[in-house]
């Protein structure tokens, strides 16, 4: 194994690249003009450093041996050695994932925000208040630092931190750039998550309180802690810290109301990043702490979260069914894919977990896709409103034939990559719990019906008098989305290079949570598992 | 592995083994290849492919064909116990037992769907080049139409139940794709909405499926399912044959699932030809029939499968009957026909070789027929009232009489195909024996003589009588490019029947897949000839009401039975007043309940912690320094905790 610090490198170069964006000075009394020229120098900067960042994962990636030991390219450091708390980093093949998840959605935000800062897609006739281009670019890339250190980190108190310091810049993202109810949007998802946060916070101290017992130097190392032996009641307790946390930044049913409101109010760039990648950090959660901290407990409340996972998946449906707003429905089918990627994750079977694990990589993906083009289509219209819209396919055809590629992931289409995810997911549960996996295949239903009525609203019939001679999508909208459409595909034909990934990632939960697949009653004889001839 | 060893585990000799696909059949894949390179070609390559787009658009299915032929020949050459072959492409899915390969069967069964598929496909292809020459979008038209060849292809070539689905989905997204063609129009894009809720509804089943078996079975793949069926317990293998039907039901457009497929009619009409008609739609009957191993082991299942289908057999006759717009008149009766398909695989082994054979006879002729139906359109400024029609005859002779071959074929008058398939339905039913085998006998034999009227209707109102239309219409014989796809499926509406059942040439080729059937008794039996009456009446009251009077060019009022017919027997308002007004309810309700209620509750908790609701307005400063105080209570409580800790 390499000692190269692959993780610190990854989580230091945005860091540094929003050191330099802030040291661009502005032009102040040059005039416009020259505003301008630094803007525009800024944001490259940060899609070159975003695109570094992506290189370096890559790298690192292709570095990983699915069979090697559990946590690769660690390092652990004395960061408080009174405390015991290590500056310790390490990503198995799940934690892997997720920050590729990141750093491609990195560049690909950078550049659907290129114009964001500047007033992006508000309503038409509202004022945008004076913003800074650089400081939104800034936040952006403190941001990656924080969601990869976030999945990165093995230590419980270092995980806390990053978990608490990714508010801050995505808090004045949705409250000084976003758009309607922005100020409202930026408090209710901070309460919520400081609400959390604090939970898991004192959960965090009394894992360490725990592990100092018997006059052992206390610790927060996340290998040592999985060691630990709590009784059962200790156990809930501090599960429960752990998991409302994390159910309310997933979010699960009935934790979920901040999300429409911060993803209606962020930019579509900002939303993306809150949906795609913060709201994963919760399930990730999940799976990395809850069940392997607290296994007993697990199990203890697996009825629970099961129960609410599967109201989460059908209300969410339904909710996003009746909603007006573009923004907003997207952001309840996400409510609806949260609640099957935590059914996944509690019906603790190796299809259901891996299934749930790459379906929080393919919903980066797909609701990423979904509402960046949502977004251009918002720039042009400068309404939210899906009942502005009507006939875009025919002016704009490319901008529509991708929003319904997107749209097709987001109901799980075969040959796209949340299928895969989905049928995984909905499998494995149906091993273990059947009526859940039924009424969860309900959700299938549900999401044709909110997809194809939304593409239908907004995008056939007669062309309304507002689009017409809505431009298609341009150059950089293009480069933008055009990877990702590519990974939905590319992912739903061959998904297997990922699934190598974290199938052993999730054989060690399971081993971990003492959790083992049901065994078929009339198994079909091994020369006939495969599909056809041997 | 070798057949002996399966042979020796599984009790019914019926189930099939698959060896290795070797030779040109190594090649299946390009089965698929060439359908989707046209597709993708076509819709990523945008307008710089408008120009040659419909000429790439036919080459691909007919290649497919070529290679198709070639791949039968070669299945010939095998003994019929070696006539499946499995190809293996690459390793889809492998997460813990769940092993699924992207796989492709070659078998007799799935031979006879490709041909059906890249034959007929490329005929109506070769037609769509006339009927959509003046459409500006023809390209993506065409791109469409090629992608719905590979999904179908993948539907019926697929080793394993989950590619089965992944091709069973694409279809409907073809189908969707090309119902919305011309989405412009409102009318259009709601019928394809729905047609993809409905088959949704379906694929569900379909899904549900497929879980079952993996939770039964630990695979998913044909073999395996099939070789262990027999061990599986009785509730199991109901279930599994309820779920797989309900997903046919949603394909094949059966009850309860049916109120799509009229609305589908507002797609192209190759499209209705292709793919509401010769193939698609009868992907229900090929999961059933595909899935005989599990059929064969519940009676139960079976039976729901009986009654599907003779229920709408009855119901899509009955609809035809009163439809004055002509493709909805056939759709109807595609309803009806596909009701017959369905009728014969849920009788077993007896029936699955009458279900196929119906399947590609009705292949032949209901594709000709729909392009009949499009070529008058066409020559009709697009108007499908067959009120506004009439005396064609005479304007329009290939067109006639490629659509009497198609009718005739349909109503079973021998020597048409149909006369040899549906009427070996009618007879395997009542052969079932009992009260059920006389019942549904009775409703295949009443649905013969339904079928003759509304199709006598059809052919009266278009041909037959003065013309009707309006006088800016100025109808002519279609080109060649059309007519000669029409007057091939003619000829296979003519010979199609008699080749496949005469001899029981199909079904000893089907028998490696289906079982073998007991023979038949021979050309007319006592049912057949019943049959026989029953068309001649039909076709005599058709004519007493549509050839013998002038048609009124405003449809008559009609009684109960015919008003309810032109409303699709009410349908769609059961689905309405069932599903969709409380589903509204239940939709209103939520958002209601989430925005008030769950909202409401954390608002004031909220307002509560961070002021009053009233200083959120005031909050460009507050809201940052709000964060900071709730950061440095969270670090004074955690350095407290900490200090607390070790002292």
């Amino acid at each position: 194994m390499s000692t190269f610090p692959w993780l610190t490198v990854a989580g230091v170069i945005p860091l540094a690249g929003a050191v330099v964006i802030a040291a661009v000075p502005s032009a102040g009394a040059a005039g416009d003009a020259a505003q301008r020229g630094r803007d525009k120098l800024v944001k490259r900067v940060a899609l070159v450093v975003s695109l570094i960042t992506l290189a370096v994962t890559i790298a690192m990636a292709l570095r990983f041996s699915p069979g090697g030991p559990d946590f690769q390219f660690t390092q652990t450091d004395q960061w408080i050695p009174q405390f015991g708390v290590h500056y310790a980093v390490g990503v198995d093949g799940i934690a892997l994932v997720l920050i590729l998840m990141t750093t491609v959605l990195m560049p690909v935000v950078v550049l659907a925000s290129w114009n964001d800062a500047e007033g992006g897609s508000g309503p038409a006739g509202e004022k945008p208040p004076r913003r800074s281009v650089k400081t939104y670019f800034a936040l952006l890339l403190v941001l990656e630092t924080m969601m990869i250190g976030v999945f990165a980190a093995t230590d419980v108190f270092l995980f806390y931190v990053f978990f608490e310091a990714m508010l801050v810049p995505m808090y004045f993202m949705i409250g000084s750039y976003g758009v309607g109810q922005r100020q409202y949007a930026a408090v209710k998802f901070l309460l919520y998550s400081l609400l959390g946060g604090l939970l898991m916070l004192v959960a965090v101290i009394a894992l360490y309180v725990y592990s100092a017992r018997g006059g052992h130097q206390g610790t927060f190392l996340f290998s040592q802690l999985t060691h630990l032996s709590l009784s059962p009641v200790t156990q809930r307790w501090l599960f429960l810290g752990f998991f409302v946390a994390f159910a309310i930044k997933a979010p699960l049913w009935p934790f979920h109301t901040w999300l429409p409101d911060a993803a209606t109010a962020a930019q579509p760039g900002a939303a993306v990043l809150l949906v795609g990648v913060l709201d994963k950090v919760g399930t990730f959660g999940l799976i990395r702490y809850c069940l392997e901290l607290f296994p007993s407990a697990s199990h203890y409340f697996t009825p629970l979260i099961i129960a609410l996972a599967v109201i989460g998946i059908l209300y969410g449906a339904i909710v996003a069914i009746g909603q007006r707003d573009l923004k907003r429905l997207i952001a309840y089918t996400s409510v609806s894919h949260m609640g099957l990627i935590t059914l996944g994750i509690f019906a603790m079977t190796s299809e259901g977990q891996t299934g749930a694990t790459l379906y929080m990589v393919n919903h980066g993906f797909a609701t990423g896709a979904l509402f960046l083009l949502a977004g251009f289509m918002i720039t042009r219209r400068r309404s939210q409103l899906i009942a502005d819209y009507g006939g875009v396919q025919k002016v704009a055809p490319v901008l529509a034939g991708l929003f319904l590629i997107a749209g097709l992931a987001g109901l799980a289409l075969p040959g796209l990559s949340t299928f895969v995810s989905e049928f995984l997911v909905l499998v494995g549960t149906f091993t273990r719990y059947e009526v859940p996996a039924i009424l969860a295949t309900v959700g299938i239903i549900l999401a044709a019906i909110y997809i194809l009525w939304m593409y239908q609203r907004t995008m056939t019939g007669p062309v309304r008098d507002k689009i017409v001679g809505m431009p298609d999508l341009n150059a950089r909208e293009l480069w933008a989305v055009g990877p990702l459409i590519a990974l939905i595909i590319v992912l739903g034909v061959y998904p297997q290079p990922v699934l190598n990934i974290i199938n052993p990632a999730v054989h060690q939960t399971l081993v971990q949570v003492h959790a083992t697949d049901p065994v078929p009653p009339h198994p079909a004889t091994a020369l006939h598992q495969n599909g056809g001839a041997r | 592995m070798t057949g002996s060893v399966a042979a020796s585990r599984a009790p019914s000799a019926a189930v099939m083994t698959t060896l290795q696909a070797v030779g040109v059949q190594r090649a299946a894949w390009l089965l698929l290849a060439f359908p989707l390179a046209g597709a993708v070609i076509l819709l990523f390559g945008g307008k710089r492919t408008n120009g040659w787009g419909h000429l790439l658009g036919v080459a691909m299915p007919v290649a497919a064909f070529g290679y198709g032929v070639v791949a039968f020949a070669a299945m010939l050459g095998y003994p019929a116990s070696q006539r499946g072959r499995d190809l293996t492409m690459f390793r889809w899915i492998d997460v813990g037992q769940f092993h699924v390969n992207l796989g492709l069967q070659l078998d007799p069964l799935s031979i006879s769907f490709v041909l059906l598929v890249t034959g007929v496909g490329s005929l109506i292809h070769i037609f769509a080049v006339g009927y959509m020459a003046d459409d500006p979008e023809r390209r993506r038209f065409f791109g469409y139409m090629n992608l719905f060849l590979a999904a179908m292809l993948l539907l019926v070539l697929a080793d394993n139940y989950l590619a089965l689905y992944a091709g069973w989905e694409g279809v409907g997204l073809a189908s969707y794709l090309l119902i919305g063609f011309w989405q412009y129009k409102p009318a259009a894009a709601t019928a394809a909405k729905k047609a993809f809720i409905a088959n949704r509804v379906g694929d569900a089943g379909l899904s549900l499926a497929i879980m079952l078996m993996f939770a039964t079975f630990g695979t998913v793949s044909f073999t395996g399912v099939f070789h262990a069926a027999h061990t599986a317990s009785q509730p199991e293998v109901t279930a599994l044959g309820l779920l797989l039907l309900l997903g046919a039901c949603g394909k094949s457009a059966q009850l309860p699932l049916q109120s799509w497929l009229l609305d589908a009619m507002e797609g192209p009409t190759p499209v209705s030809a292709l793919i509401h008609a010769a193939t698609m739609v009868t992907a229900g009957v090929y999961l059933i029939v595909r899935s005989s191993p599990i059929f064969n082991l519940s009676t139960d299942a079976r039976l729901a499968v009986t009654i599907v289908g003779a229920a709408t057999l009855l119901f899509g006759a009955i609809i035809g009957c009163a439809k004055d717009d002509i493709k909805k008149a056939l759709a109807g009766s595609t309803m009806s026909q596909i009701g017959y398909m369905m009728l014969a695989a849920g009788l077993g082994p007896a029936g699955y070789v009458f279900a196929i054979a119906h399947l590609l006879a009705h292949g032949f002729f209901k594709a000709g027929l729909f392009l009949g139906a499009g070529s008058v359109k066409h020559e009709m400024n697009d108007e499908v009232d067959m009120r506004r029609f009439g005396g064609l005859r005479k304007i329009m002779p290939v067109t006639f009489v490629t659509f009497l071959f198609g009718y005739l074929a349909i109503i079973g008058v021998p020597p048409f195909s149909g006369f040899f398939t549906k009427d070996g339905i009618i007879e395997v039913a009542f052969d079932k024996g009992g009260t059920s085998g006389f019942i549904l006998g009775c409703a295949a034999l009443l649905g013969a003589g339904i079928t003759a009227f509304y199709m006598t209707r059809v052919m009266f109102m278009t041909f037959a009588g003065q013309r009707r239309w309006e006088d800016d219409a100025h109808p002519h014989e279609a080109p060649a490019v059309m007519t000669v796809p029409m007057v091939l499926l003619a000829v296979g509406s003519l010979g199609a029947g008699a080749f496949l059942i005469l001899g029981s040439r199909f079904g000893d080729f089907l028998a490696p897949v289906t079982g073998t059937a007991p023979p038949s008794k021979g050309l007319f039996t006592v049912p057949g000839l019943a049959a026989l009456v029953l068309v001649v009446i039909g076709v005599g009251i058709a004519w007493a009401m549509y050839g013998r009077r002038e048609i009124p060019v405003t449809a008559p009022a009609g009684g109960f039975v015919t008003v309810a017919a032109r409303k699709d027997l009410y349908g769609d308002a059961i689905n309405e007043s069932v599903l969709m007004r409380p589903g509204q309810w239940l939709t209103r309700l939520s958002v209601y309940a989430d925005n008030r209620g769950v909202d409401g509750i954390v608002n004031t908790l909220a307002a509560t912690m961070g002021g009053t609701s009233g200083r959120l307005r005031r909050m460009q400063t507050g809201f940052v320094r709000s964060y900071a105080l709730s950061m440095f209570v969270g670090a004074v409580l955690l350095v407290g905790a900490l200090l607390l800790v070790k002292l």
